[in-house]
């Protein structure tokens, strides 16, 4: 087993990287990077300016704008630049805090948002806010119920992200947005994982806001989105100028709006054939994981999940360690585990679905993309089983469990839907 | 975050990985909540070190630091390895990321729990010994 390892390991030094991490970020296509520099290199004028430079940019600025809107089925005025998908959700978040304050402090969330929510809702919290974190089932999933259960006299602002970027589990939007409307509360979703892998048009879905993020979907970083339904009250969260329509100070980054725009246009072409071919890919991945390495379970739901997300547990390892040996083989994955963040503390996701920290540690989440294809799903399958030996080899708890000192939490057979009870009683 | 070269050499060649079936002594430190345990093998012949191997679940640097030190108390008499540091196995790897430098402690604690055990069955604890094993008392995370 180390031999053939070793081989791999050789091998890869002459092979093409393969990159599984679409979820952090993506690379940008080509047709975005040539329309950002043709504007770089042709439109450099201030969308304020009163002349042709300006008159120039301003156009473009409003043709990305229009195309965007187009495309979510919106209107052009209910589309605001922003520099990243983390200000826009500060932006919902905090802008409705402010402009609602005298009606309540009250925010509704979930347990498994991204940071960007998370984080925000505890600084409003520090500022006198009431936040009730919704607990999601072991799937990641949030139940609309629940949500109308949390809703109080005082609730200002429901905000549940549209799909969570770690397990890839596609959250009831549109039933939790239409609880809201009924109870007349604004609903804000976090869809920076969700756009250009699934169907978005933010009124379909009932929300009232929807943040959004260029660079995962092969647009550049520093550019995002905030989608706000026309008439809904916000504060700003940027003050300055006039941009925006006086929402959103700052010169206006017209270049990499375009380049969204263009890369929206290009996602929501080929969205049905890209996530079909993906889901394909995908299923492969999770079936021959699960097949190749024993004690290996699924971590999301089965078949509510984005295209490209496979999330699995391996367990008795640790997920840096993984990562670690699939980036000397060649390829760039990503980790739950408490190693890869400068905390000690696992995915926050993982433990919400019931993990305990001694599985969520030994996590792995590959994200495919439109470069991924049969070939890389092929090469990956053939190493991890080699990969997973190696550590389990080395690692105490293997030892433990082969001599019949410790029980293991997922059964040899492994699955897409195994409940995890209790942890291993160690300290 | 990137590790140095030595530290990313012992993580892919871990040096001294195994059991060691009739071991003297052994030492199990950390917490699988925690994300990281190190099992340290020791076969001590007339207080001499003479074999070590370890068994880590872990990260990158906790396999590393592992590594490391079983290569450091080898040949050494059990009161040279005592006085190990985390900070002399962190400096042996060129050094570690601030945030896993608690790793390279728990190396150290996995050392001196095997001598503490070795040291009580053979009557051989004194209060100047028994003063070295401070660490163990420590947050293991």
């Amino acid at each position: 087993m180390n031999d053939q390892l070793e081989q791999r390991l050789k091998e890869a030094e002459n092979m093409p990287r393969v990159y599984f991490d679409h979820a952090a970020t993506t690379a940008p296509h080509p047709e975005v990077l040539d329309v950002v520099t043709r504007m770089l290199n042709h439109v450099f004028g201030n969308p304020s300016s009163f002349y042709k430079e300006g008159h120039k940019a301003s156009y473009m600025l409003e043709d990305a704008r229009s195309k965007i809107a187009s495309l979510l089925d919106v209107r052009s005025d209910e589309i605001f630049f922003t520099s990243c998908g983390t200000e826009s959700d500060n932006w919902a978040l905090k802008g409705m805090a402010l402009s609602s304050a005298s009606k309540g402090r009250h925010i509704i969330t979930s347990k498994i948002e991204h940071h960007a929510v998370l984080h925000t809702a505890e600084a409003l919290e520090k500022q006198g806010y009431d936040v009730t974190y919704l607990d999601v089932d072991r799937f990641g999933l949030i139940n609309p119920d629940d949500v109308e259960k949390a809703i109080r006299q005082d609730t200002i602002l429901v905000s549940i992200m549209t799909a969570n970027n770690e397990i890839g589990t596609v959250e009831p939007i549109r039933e939790i947005g239409s609880v809201c409307r009924k109870h007349g509360l604004p609903f804000h979703s976090d869809g920076v994982q969700a756009l250009g892998a699934i169907p978005i048009r933010p009124r379909e879905l009932n929300c009232d806001m929807m943040s959004f993020s260029g660079h995962k979907l092969y647009a550049p970083k520093g550019v995002g989105i905030l989608y706000k339904r026309k008439g809904l009250r916000l504060a700003n969260f940027m003050d300055g100028g006039a941009q925006e329509h006086g929402r959103r100070g700052g010169t206006e980054n017209v270049a990499y709006a375009a380049g969204f725009a263009k890369a929206l246009e290009l996602a929501y072409e080929a969205l049905e054939s890209e996530a079909k071919r993906q889901m394909r890919l995908r299923d492969r991945l999770i079936d021959g994981i699960i097949q190749r390495v024993p004690h290996t379970k699924l971590n999301g739901h089965p078949t509510k999940r984005l295209p490209n997300n496979v999330n699995v547990s391996f367990e008795f390892i640790e997920g840096e360690s993984i990562l670690l040996l699939l980036d000397a083989l060649g390829f760039s994955c990503s980790s739950g585990s408490a190693c890869t963040s400068s905390s000690l503390d696992p995915s926050h996701v993982l433990l919400a679905i019931g993990m305990p920290p001694e599985v969520a540690h030994g996590s792995l989440r590959v994200t495919l993309g439109r470069s991924s294809t049969d070939e890389e799903v092929d090469r990956f399958l053939e190493v991890i089983p080699l990969v997973v030996e190696r550590l389990r080899v080395m690692s105490p708890l293997w030892e433990d469990y082969q001599q019949g000192r410790l029980a293991s939490l997922i059964p040899e057979e492994g699955g897409k839907d195994v409940t995890i009870l209790g942890g291993y009683g160690l300290s | 975050m990137e590790y140095s070269k030595k530290v990313l050499d012992h993580f892919m060649n871990p040096r001294n990985m195994g059991e060691i079936e009739d071991a003297t002594a052994t030492g199990t430190v950390g917490n699988p909540i925690c994300g990281d345990i190190m099992k340290m093998y020791l076969k001590i012949e007339d207080n001499v070190i003479v074999d070590a191997k370890f068994k880590t679940f872990g990260c990158g640097s906790a396999i590393a630091t592992s590594s490391m030190a079983t290569e450091l108390i080898i040949g050494k008499t059990t009161d040279e390895a005592l006085v190990l540091t985390n900070r002399a196995v962190a400096d042996a790897l060129d050094g570690l990321p601030p945030v896993k430098m608690h790793c390279s402690v728990l190396a150290e604690q996995a050392v001196k729990k095997a001598l503490y055990d070795y040291y009580q069955r053979e009557g051989l604890m004194t209060p100047e010994r028994k003063e070295m094993f401070k660490i163990l008392e420590e947050d293991e995370s």
